[in-house]
């Protein structure tokens, strides 16, 4: 089977939702990685200002494991009832069932993005707040623009489920799920990065 | 492929990616490994990990891909490796020198 | 001061004459004088605009048929349109500083510190970001579409977007005119400097906003592109098929896509550091300034080659259509544009050799460095080629490409000199750096977006643009610039630092005074090229050329009427090998009805919200600098509600019926077959209509 670009191909029997999801699709990937390229660099700079503590907090004292255990799960799990609800679409499994394990993937978003904002407050509680130090600094601007990315993600799928009450699943729906869904599971590639690089290599 | 197929497929890719995150952050708590190890274990399963989510969430191949696809991922790859890592070393050189 | 609650920080002295009114001495009046000056020039000229528009009922046309058209390549002109008036204020700042330097021997001068500060700073940040990126971006625009075969870019609404953003960008600069002050951290904005313990005011902030604005636009201008280039190619057009031109416009697009993230993490950190007290380059908090030169030139360098590729491309096509012949080289062009893109990621530190790390590192970036001139090389030698033993036209965009063929290797043989760190160290932060990089920038860049714009103006029009005013400009150009720049580089030799307002070297006179006079022609170049445009559109029934190919041409965009109609081709374009449109006159194909007759095409429809976006942007912007949240707050909210609305429109696209695209097609064989054919003899005469004898069939009668 030919993949015709990344994420789920909806395959020949979707028409023209398949033909104008290679374009689309495409040109969202490339955007992706250009924010990869955003990524990279935060954590490059993150990397660069670990030592710069500057008498404040340090990552021993700010970084719960546990919660981002939790919330690492939380993602991965998501990103699995995603591609269960991208499936539904190409099957033609029915609305419903799209919107179940939408919705499901919604909340565990959702429940990723509140354990972070805790983690967030308890910090601040700490004294780990961004004007203290570089390295918190540079902690800052990364960890909560991929929950920003998070919440915008969940933000569209709003989105596109009101365009499903509206249409239905058209052609629009899908190429946009589609592209949801490339967004989705990418974020969760970052969120490896930012659990290796920030979590882990600031704990080691 | 069939629904069950590839359903199965996102499973594997998630169950994968479990088995390559749990540990390496039961590690990092334990504190069992010295920490040069412990970072070349996590940036190991780091790099596996997101070949997992490629290959099963993302469904990028090697073969049967389209060309355009794989360019991209390949110079993405050279890009951040030459801006982080080119990051890294300067800043790291500078601290060295200061 | 707590900001107010509606108006933010903003209050009377943002005015343009606050400088006036608390002038101390006669400098400080000069001063105001001149900043109110400009101010008021640039507000006139709105009115005047507007005045214009309101007598002519213009506002509902620019509105329906240029603001929320979503064709490619209306949306290029804009783009171009852009980029000149923005050109006209940095050539005039230019100037005024030139002025300066002549005037600043012992004390003198017009400008205080603080003012020059502000003009080198809009200065760099106009003629990069909104001079040279929208022209070029508006030539990609235009023209790469068409020579691939293709109906439109892939996504036609983000293009409006880009350009709404890039606008918006461009606005806020020129706002900051009138309500003052801009950044005095140059157009790199290097922190300390403007972090906000040094520049508490508004002016860095302009800069963040402006250059942030204009950085999305290009990331999503270079998405657009790439995807279009691998996705929208006619059949038959392989990549090994594609016009040069295309080929670096691809490389530059790669290049925005990757190159401008840097930049987007420089501004935003940097925002972050200003409004919420961060401390990423700040010199305590354990902050570190050089992370900022290390990100800014991440960007700044590949920047230079998204600068320099296509006006590369440009040249690819001026030299073979002005030669009558193929390009020389086709494979090692290529090969040696993306050697280059490639190669502009790897050299970056080149910018800052003097920042204190090691020697080694610095010598791996330096001899990378040197490494770029090989494929730069290549190319000059492939143009020469191409030149030799053809029938060499030296036509206006001829003038432009000899000009920068002799100008850009000297230019490029500072850059080697500069690339070895220990010489850098000598003459780090002087004028032979500003002679440099103009010297790359404007023979390279500038005088290629002027024989692009030169070349291509017919195919947007249906006229030519006048030549003899054309030859005058270029002649001023050149002649502008070696007399501008070249004493810079023995000023620069001779230690005089850049970014200088005031000196007391008696020796640097005669040479600031010559670059004076360099400054001065290039102001009469720049209205050289007014008047050009507005004799042209007097005499644009002598100079026009319907059937669309003037110059003999030999990529498919030649194969179109002038001016192009919305849908480009009447039907799917086929080729079978590279100089398409050319082979296709040779065989004498380029006439006959097409295989298969017409059918529907789908065009994108109209859209808002690239204006939304750009009225926003520049909304946002403004509220960000000057603190008031409440704006800053709604116009976000704005560019989302559009967004997210948009996602609910199902109509994007209208059709033009079969019937129209053949009556359009009819009327146009009509007209080819009614004019006579011109010869490259009579090429610049009232007798070119547009429709060529091609060359080799020229050469065997």
């Amino acid at each position: 089977m030919n993949t015709r670009h990344p994420g789920l191909n909806l395959g020949a029997h979707h028409g023209a939702a398949d033909d104008a999801a290679e374009v689309e699709i495409f040109g969202f990937w490339v955007f992706m990685m250009s924010d990869a390229v955003l990524f990279g660099l935060l954590m490059a700079t993150y990397v660069s200002f670990l030592g710069a503590t500057h008498g404040g907090p340090g990552p021993q004292t700010l970084f719960d494991l546990r919660s981002i255990t939790v919330q690492t799960v939380l993602l991965l799990t998501s990103s699995l009832t995603m591609g269960l609800a991208q499936l539904a679409m190409k099957h033609e499994e029915g609305t419903r069932r799209i919107v179940v394990w939408l919705l499901v993937s919604l909340g565990l978003g959702g429940a990723f993005l509140a354990l972070e904002m805790h983690d967030f407050l308890s910090m601040i509680d700490k004294g780990g707040v961004p004007q203290a130090s570089g390295f918190l600094s540079a902690y800052w601007a990364l960890v909560p623009l991929h929950g920003l990315h998070v919440a915008s993600a969940g933000l569209w799928m709003l989105a596109i489920l009101g365009q499903m009450a509206w249409y239905g699943v058209d052609d629009g729906v899908k190429t946009g799920l589609l592209r949801l869904g490339v967004l989705w599971h990418f974020l969760d590639v970052v969120w490896i990065g930012i659990f290796t690089i920030v979590f882990v290599g600031g704990l080691a | 492929m069939s629904v069950k197929k590839e359903r199965r497929s996102y499973l594997i890719g998630y169950v994968l990616a479990l088995i390559l995150t749990l540990p390496v952050l039961g590690l990092t708590a334990s504190g069992a490994l010295p920490r040069g190890t412990l970072l070349w274990v996590a940036g190991v399963a780091a790099v596996v990990q997101i070949a997992v989510h490629f290959r099963f969430f993302l469904h990028i191949r090697l073969k049967g891909q389209t060309r355009e696809d794989l360019h991209l991922i390949l110079f993405t790859t050279l890009i951040l490796a030459l801006m982080g890592g080119g990051t890294i070393w300067i800043m790291a050189d500078l601290a060295a020198r200061m | 001061m707590t900001p107010d609650i509606l108006l933010g920080r903003l209050d009377a002295s943002a005015l343009p004459w606050h400088e006036i009114t608390e002038a101390e001495n006669r400098l400080q009046l000069l001063s105001g004088i001149v900043g109110l000056a400009a101010a008021l020039l640039a507000v006139v000229a709105a009115l005047a605009v507007a005045a214009i528009l309101t007598r002519r009922r213009g506002w509902g046309p620019l509105w329906r048929d240029w603001a929320t058209s979503l064709d490619h390549k209306k949306i290029g002109i804009m783009y171009v349109v852009v980029a000149f008036a923005m050109l006209a204020r940095g050539v005039a700042e230019a100037a005024v500083m030139r002025l300066q330097q002549a005037l600043g021997a012992d004390g003198g001068g017009i400008l205080t510190p603080d003012h020059f500060g502000q003009l080198f700073s809009t200065h760099g940040t106009i003629m990069i970001f909104f001079v040279a990126m929208p022209f070029l971006t508006g030539l990609i625009n235009f023209v790469m579409p068409m020579q691939i075969g293709a109906r439109d870019v892939s996504f036609p609404l983000l293009n409006s977007v880009s350009l709404g953003l890039t606008v918006a960008g461009a606005a806020l600069v020129m706002i900051s005119l009138v309500i003052q002050p801009f950044s005095t951290g140059g157009w790199s904005g290097y922190p300390p400097f403007t972090e906000i313990s040094f520049q508490p005011g508004a002016g860095p902030d302009y800069w963040i906003w402006a250059v942030t604005l204009s950085s999305l636009g290009s990331t999503l201008s270079g998405i657009n592109f790439t995807v279009t280039i691998y996705k929208e190619r006619c059949e038959g057009m392989r990549l090994m098929r594609m016009p040069m031109f295309c080929w670096t416009s691809l490389c530059t697009s790669i290049l925005m896509i990757f190159a401008m993230p840097p930049l987007t993490v420089a501004t935003g950190l940097l925002a972050l550091d200003r409004y919420l007290g961060f401390h990423v380059f700040t010199n305590d908090g354990g902050g570190n300034v050089m992370l900022f030169a290390n990100l800014f030139w991440l960007f700044g360098h590949p920047e230079v080659y998204i600068l320099i590729l296509p006006a590369f491309g440009v040249w690819s096509e001026v030299f073979s259509t002005f030669s009558g012949k193929g390009i020389y080289g086709y494979f090692t062009l290529v090969l040696a544009t993306m050697c280059i893109a490639v190669l502009s990621f790897t050299v970056w530190v080149h910018h800052f050799f003097t920042m204190g790390q090691s020697a080694d590192l610095n010598a791996v970036f330096g001899i990378a460095t040197m490494t770029i001139s090989i494929p730069t090389g290549v190319k000059i030698y492939d143009w020469m080629l191409t030149m030799y033993r053809g029938r060499v036209r030296i036509t206006v965009p001829m003038v432009y490409a000899v000009g920068f063929l002799f100008l850009f290797v000297l230019g490029g043989m500072s850059g080697v000199l500069l690339a070895n760190p220990s010489i850098d160290f000598q003459v780090h932060n002087t004028l032979f750096l500003v002679a440099h990089f103009h010297n790359m920038l404007i023979p390279g860049t500038l005088f290629g977006m002027i024989a692009g714009y030169t070349l291509w103006f017919p195919k947007a029009f249906g006229f030519r643009l006048d030549d003899r005013w054309g030859y005058r400009a270029a002649g001023l150009w050149i002649v502008g610039f070696i007399l501008a720049f070249f004493p810079l580089y023995l000023l620069g030799l001779m230690g005089m630092p850049r970014r200088l307002v005031g000196f007391f070297e008696e020796g640097w006179l005669p040479l600031t005074l010559a670059a004076l006079a360099g400054a001065g022609c290039i102001v009469l170049a720049v209205i050289a090229l007014g008047v050009q445009l507005a004799v042209s559109i007097r005499r644009r029934e002598a100079l026009a050329v319907p059937v669309g190919d003037p110059w003999d041409g030999r990529s498919l965009e030649w194969a179109l009427p002038a001016p192009a109609p919305e849908w480009n081709f009447p039907t799917d374009p086929v080729v079978n090998g590279r100089d398409a449109f050319m082979q296709l006159k040779r065989q004498g194909g380029h006439l006959d009805r097409p295989e298969g007759g017409f059918g529907d095409i789908r065009v994108p429809r109209e859209s808002a919200i690239g204006p939304i976006v750009a009225v926003a942007g520049t909304a946002a912007g403004f509220a960000l600098t000057w603190y008031i949240w409440w704006l800053a707050a709604l116009s976000v909210a704005v560019i989302v509600g559009a967004m997210i609305a948009r996602g609910f429109v199902r109509d994007a696209w209208r059709t033009i019926p079969a019937a129209t695209v053949e009556a359009h097609w009819t009327a146009w064989r009509a007209l080819a077959d009614a004019t006579p054919r011109v010869r490259r003899s009579d090429e610049l005469r009232p007798a070119n209509r547009g429709h060529a004898v091609p060359a080799a069939e020229e050469r065997s009668t």
